[in-house]
């Protein structure tokens, strides 16, 4: 798990640029799936048919969506100095020291206008990527192109950091329930979506597609087992989190039963997820035609939207035994 | 290459003048209409009242292209009647105050020439002159025979213009984006089946592309609109960073905004039709604001988009500047670009 999960975070896939990441993950799944296909806007669409003679098989949608956050070039200077926007929630507090690279293999590091006063963070505007260029002539990068984040994945043994643990963890969790799941009694459409940092679009438009009878989305939340953080219960290693409600969405009570009854039935650990700020693809997935009940199932994840995000591996697997359960057996809400 | 003749000049003309602020844009749909029936297949005004035009491709199943620009501009709207022949009134869509003292304006219908006034500087204090007026507290005086009614719309008084090598005018955004999408369809290739929408209500809210979009199921999607200018120079000597776009370099082609990320795929491929045909182009710079492919694209089960917009300076103001050249040149990166459009385009490497 640990050598996939090393590829998926270091694959480059800012929102709206996930082509690189969906060669990647379809190379995992296709082996496993029925059917393969992309969508309109790029999301992946990879479906598990029911079993011959399932009876009532419901039509189920998981999201993990593919992109993460990153950063596109506004102008170059006449000196080849390189000034940018974010790319989903770019924190400008996160930035200053950081190595990006453009989707043409360019690297370039992030540094700052002189300030006054060093103890304020400055805006994105008083900051710049330089690629190594002396003029705008011979900048090998220009205005549109798009960066991602550079850091290479890092094994604490049960703690894991990459720069795009959210949310290439869901997409880990996604593969391996799909690789784990042998036989459903449903109709499963694992879904990596595209462009969620920006507005969950991907899922928007491929929950449409597939009009799914119920759904979920795998995503990171947040963590409050640090130094200072505050009012937030879920903490690294203790069970994926199931949500009961995020900034975008209340999940339907009935999704979080059925995840509740099944973590309890096969003695998984979980824990009750009630996260103020922040939304994932089920937001999105909810209100497409004519509404579906959906819930989410999260993986906490310390510094979410640093380079340096950090999971607990027996979260990820036991995330992985709790989908495959849920997958395995018939539902009724 | 197509070029700008006197009749566009005059239908840009007759465009820009009409009235049109979002939810009442019957003056220039009526204009569009006129326009379009001679050279389309199939027309219609949806139940939102923007204009759905068909014009057939050749061949066995044409990629299925829908090209947007939106009909509605900035306005207002009369909120109050204060008698006396003066009107409160509410901004319609995003509007700077501080364009609007002093301003003529034009309400209702029959086009009742108004005036939006403030007080004069001789009776202006020092607090007063520092900080901007409130539309709160502005009144369109249309005099005291002036005759508007509550819900009418107005909008600025401002004719259009051709000065030199550039034209000013108001509602450049979007009359611009219709008079190319009029002109294309003159012109319109056979390789492809257009899906012309000439939409309403963008200013707020991309609401009219959202409907129309659903009703056309485009393979892909073009928002033709405008956008701002902001290329004056630095007067302390510093680099321009932040010019959004510049007068005089052509098409905007964007990348991002805070609506959309435009689809690599389209956004190369119409770099690659300007660079071959040698057609002036620039990115627009990545950042806010928004056209109606942000709808579109999230419509049904999505559609691929970009933005394609002529700059203007004064966004949003009584009086814009765009340039001949940067309206002709964006015509023609679009006509050569759906001249060579096929399913090809749409297959994810």
């Amino acid at each position: 798990m640990k050598p996939l999960l090393k590829t998926l975070t270091e694959t480059f896939s800012p929102s709206g640029y996930e082509d690189e990441i969906r060669k990647v993950i379809t190379k995992e799944v296709k082996p496993l799936a029925d059917e393969v296909r992309v969508d309109a806007l790029g999301n992946l669409i990879v479906r598990k048919k029911p079993a011959k003679g399932a009876k009532d098989p419901k039509k189920i949608m998981i999201a993990a969506h593919m992109d993460e956050i990153g950063v596109m070039v506004t102008h170059v200077d006449s000196n080849g100095f390189v000034r940018f926007t974010g790319i989903g929630g770019v924190y400008p507090r996160n930035l200053p020291g950081g190595h990006v690279r453009f989707a043409n293999g360019v690297s370039g590091v992030i540094g700052l206008e002189p300030t006054n006063q060093p103890a304020e963070i400055p805006p994105l505007s008083k900051m710049f990527i330089d690629v190594g260029a002396s003029d705008k002539k011979n900048c090998p990068v220009k205005t549109g192109d798009v960066a991602g984040f550079e850091r290479s994945f890092l094994d604490l043994g049960d703690k894991l950091v990459a720069k795009s643990m959210d949310d290439r963890i869901g997409c880990l969790v996604a593969i391996e329930a799909l690789r784990a799941l042998k036989s459903t009694p449903h109709d499963v459409y694992f879904v990596f979506t595209t462009q969620e940092e920006i507005g969950t679009r991907g899922a928007q438009t491929s929950a449409y597609g597939i009009d799914p009878d119920l759904g979920f989305s795998i995503d990171v939340t947040g963590w409050g087992d640090t130094p200072g953080q505050k009012d937030f219960e879920v903490a690294l290693g203790k069970g994926p989190a199931i949500k009961i409600r995020d900034g975008g969405m209340l999940s339907d009570p009935r999704i979080v039963d059925w995840m509740i009854r099944t973590a309890e039935k096969g003695k998984l650990p979980y824990q009750r997820e009630v996260l103020l700020g922040g939304t994932t693809d089920a937001h999105a997935m909810q209100l497409v035609r004519g509404g579906v009940p959906v819930g989410c199932i999260s993986i906490p994840c310390r510094y979410v939207h640093t380079p340096a995000e950090m999971v607990d591996i027996n979260d990820v697997t036991n995330a992985v035994k709790l989908i495959v359960a849920m997958l395995s057996n018939p539902v009724s809400i | 290459m197509l070029s700008i003749d006197k009749q566009q000049f005059k239908l840009l003309e007759k465009l820009c003048n009409a009235m049109s602020v979002s939810g009442d844009e019957g003056e220039v749909r009526r204009i569009v209409l006129e326009e379009v029936k001679p050279y389309a297949d199939e027309v219609k005004v949806d139940a939102l009242g923007s204009v759905l035009v068909l014009k057939k491709g050749s061949g066995k199943n044409p990629l299925k292209v829908m090209l947007d620009c939106h009909m509605d501009e900035v306005g207002f709207m009369i909120v109050h009647d204060d008698k006396d022949g003066f009107f409160e009134f509410e901004s319609v869509g995003g509007i700077d105050p501080r364009h609007l003292v002093g301003k003529q304006v034009i309400v209702g219908k029959d086009h009742v020439a108004g005036v939006i006034g403030a007080k004069p500087i001789h009776l202006a204090s020092r607090s007063e002159l520092s900080s901007a007026v409130s539309v709160d507290s502005m009144r369109i005086d249309l005099g005291p025979e002036g005759k508007a009614k509550i819900g009418d719309r107005a909008t600025f008084a401002t004719k259009f213009k051709r000065v030199g090598p550039s034209i000013m005018s108001k509602a450049i955004d979007n009359r611009i984006g219709v008079a190319i999408l009029i002109e294309l369809l003159k012109h319109a290739p056979k390789n492809v089946e257009l899906c012309l929408a000439f939409s309403v209500q963008e200013e707020i809210g991309l609401r009219g592309a959202k409907v129309a979009a659903h009703y056309f199921e485009p393979d892909l999607a073009i928002a033709v609109d405008s956008t701002p200018a902001r290329d004056l120079p630095d007067y302390e000597g510093n680099e321009n960073i932040s010019y959004n776009t510049k007068l005089g370099f052509g098409p905007a082609i964007y990348v991002a905004n805070s609506s959309t990320i435009d689809d690599p795929r389209l956004v190369r491929f119409l770099e690659d039709i300007a660079i071959k045909e040698k057609i002036q182009y620039q990115f627009r710079q990545p950042g806010g604001g928004g056209t109606d492919a942000g709808a579109i694209q999230k419509t049904r089960a999505g559609v691929p988009v970009v933005s394609v917009s002529v700059p203007h300076r004064y966004t949003h103001s009584p009086i814009s500047v765009s340039r001949v050249d940067d309206w002709k040149n964006t015509l023609n990166l679009l006509h050569s670009a759906l001249k060579k459009m096929t399913r090809d385009l749409l297959v994810h490497k």
